[in-house]
């Protein structure tokens, strides 16, 4: 037997397959290369194309809250998926919490801050049922979570006609204005006029930051910072990536997943909270598709349907190009409905994008 | 080398149910060397190191470490008495990073008060240290575990088992899986294990001529049962081989094709 790599004892030997890869192979496996350019690209697009209100003042806090608001359940559903696994049941959680919200404070004269702790706690507490019930019966959180997106939808609507006649409680509009804990949820920051042109006429406007801007960029912030540089994030990864490796060297793999699917859920509510305060009434027939909407912003930023790797600075990319071209076709003369076109082609683009990363990062050995 | 065994098992036998997996099974292995135990398959190995390492508990017999007998109830009770075992899954996410796999469930933090983050840099260090003690050179702890041939992931297995405080290793065929240049790479790197540390390294395998190159003591297992022991000096190459294919079936297939 011949060996070409026989090396002097003592000496080390250094594989020739392991190299100090280069700057551009580095950014090339990031999560989120695919989702920068998808946006950078759509930028310089509608600048091109659209009308200038675009991206004037009014109309950028505009569709950027839309967003926002996507981007919060996707922060959430990224995480999970990092994780591992899926929540269908995102946006039956919000309709659910946001009308928990509305009759606490409506019906029940509650305090906002009262509503917001016992409506938050409902969905967190729904949300450890969920993964709970993923982790020891070990069935697909797919198939689990469907279920509970047609049991808390349908329990919801049932029981609000049942006990107020009507899925809908109005009357928070003003709330915003008054109370601290709504104003965090639906208010504005910096409010100042603007001048916003609909239908030829100039209109004077007040815009400010909506505040589910604010929330997007603390909880973006907070979950990268948790993702990447903390052990909780490690074993998040860990727990998507290689469960049975993970287990093995004592990460506690079930807790993991019950967590983030309580984090999924508290996203949820967050989000049922921002509409809620901010449109001043609620729905138990809100939020339809969102948890569909969550996971293509996630996959279009990065995230891996099999677990293990995705971005949550990918995953609000995603739902920046989400709104971008949901509301940007509006200010252009093409059918708004091209959007559905649109985001289904980038969906493909960005799962065959994400296997082809993978590959790389696995050294096609995976 | 003291003459107390690190790690001494004593007719030890298990049962599942009513299939006996191993019989009654001895052997002793010592500091600083490699005992190697060899079988075909079916032999036992398997439920062997898994009462080691905790998984499966002894239906009769004895496990001494140190001369003392232990029990083991659970894989953690085993690696806390630093019995370190490497299967040949690895237990490593390829997606992670090398300095991530390495510290994976037993990460380095720092923080202020009760918030901490991970300490990526010493992380980094000790591993790029770790993995060069055993040959490799790590450019980039960042990488993931993926882009890595096989044999350069049996050794961050084993350098982490080393590291987080094993005194007996157990390596579930860590040759099985690889390519011929790559088997040759880890036997290099247990070697050096073996000559840098005074761990007691328990090699399972069914490859003689590996066992051969790097053992300094064999037990042969088959069907459950002990058929032969010895050291280096004490087996000949001709013994080994017989020892291997279960001692008499090979002299009675010889018989067979030569009645044909």
């Amino acid at each position: 037997m011949t060996t070409e790599t026989a090396a002097e004892p003592g000496k080390r030997v250094q594989d020739e397959r392991i190299y100090a890869r280069p700057f551009i192979s580095r950014m090339m496996s990031r999560p989120e290369l695919g989702a920068i350019s998808g946006a950078v690209i759509l930028i310089v697009f509608f600048l091109l194309a659209a009308s200038p209100q675009m991206f004037s003042l009014g109309g950028l806090f505009n569709w950027l809250e839309v967003c926002a608001q996507l981007g919060i359940i996707a922060i959430g559903a990224c995480m999970l998926m990092i994780g591992g696994e899926f929540d269908l049941s995102i946006g039956s959680m919000i309709g659910f919490s946001s009308a928990i919200l509305g009759i606490l404070i409506v019906n029940g004269g509650l305090p906002p801050w009262l509503a917001i702790l016992i409506a938050f706690s409902l969905a967190v507490g729904i949300g450890f049922i969920i993964g709970t019930i993923v982790v020891v019966t070990r069935l697909p959180s797919f198939i689990v979570t469907l279920a509970f997106l047609f049991l808390l939808r349908g329990a919801m609507l049932v029981s609000m006609r049942l006990f107020h006649g009507d899925t809908q409680v109005e009357g928070m509009a003003n709330l915003k204005q008054t109370d601290f804990f709504a104003w965090l949820f639906g208010g504005d920051l910096f409010t100042m006029e603007a001048t916003f042109v609909r239908g030829g006429r100039e209109n004077i406007i007040e815009v400010g930051v909506p505040m589910s801007l604010v929330w997007l960029f603390v909880l973006a912030a907070l979950a990268t910072w948790v993702l990447t540089r903390t052990r909780p994030g490690n074993w998040i990864f860990a727990a998507g990536g290689a469960p049975n490796a993970a287990r093995s060297v004592g990460v506690p793999v079930n807790a993991v997943k019950i967590a983030l699917f309580m984090l999924t859920a508290l996203c949820a509510a967050i989000f049922g909270a921002i509409q809620a305060f901010d449109g001043g009434a609620v729905d138990a027939a809100r939020g339809n598709l969102k948890e569909l909407e969550a996971i293509a912003a996630s996959v279009i930023g990065g995230a891996l349907l099999t677990g293990g790797y995705g971005s949550v600075i990918g995953a609000c990319l995603g739902a920046l190009i989400y709104g971008m071209v949901n509301l940007g076709f509006q200010y252009t003369t093409i059918d708004g409905d091209w959007y559905r076109v649109f985001l289904g082609g980038i969906l493909l683009l960005a799962v065959a994008f994400n296997t082809y990363i993978r590959r790389r990062m696995t050294g096609g050995a995976e | 080398m003291s003459d107390t065994p690190l790690i001494e098992v004593r007719n030890l036998g298990k049962r599942f149910g009513s299939i006996i997996a191993l019989a009654d099974v001895s052997f002793k292995a010592y500091r600083g060397e490699v005992h190697a135990l060899l079988g075909d398959n079916g032999a036992g190995k398997s439920t062997l190191i898994k009462m080691l390492s905790g998984v499966h508990q002894p239906t009769s017999g004895q496990i001494l470490i140190e001369g003392k007998p232990v029990q083991f109830a659970s894989p953690r009770a085993a690696a806390a008495a630093g019995i370190g075992t490497v299967y040949q899954d690895l237990a490593l996410v390829p997606l992670m990073s090398v300095t991530r796999n390495f510290f994976m469930g037993r990460e380095l933090r720092k923080g202020i008060g009760p918030v901490k983050w991970l300490d990526m840099e010493r992380m980094a260090e000790i591993t790029r240290r770790e993995m060069a003690k055993l040959g490799i050179d790590v450019a980039d702890p960042n990488q993931p575990i993926g882009t890595m041939s096989g044999g350069q992931r049996q050794t961050l297995a084993i350098a982490r088992a080393v590291y987080f405080g094993a005194n007996v290793l157990i390596l579930d065929e860590p040759t099985s899986a690889l390519g011929q240049k790559q088997q040759l790479e880890v036997l290099r790197m247990i070697k050096r294990v073996h000559d840098h540390s005074d761990v007691a390294i328990i090699l399972i395998t069914h490859n003689d001529l590996h066992a051969k190159l790097i053992a300094d003591r064999f037990t042969f297992l088959s069907r459950g049962r002990v058929i032969g022991a010895g050291t280096a000096k004490d087996l000949n190459p001709e013994e080994i081989r017989k020892l291997m294919a279960g001692g008499s079936e090979l002299a009675e297939l010889e018989k067979e094709f030569a009645a044909a």
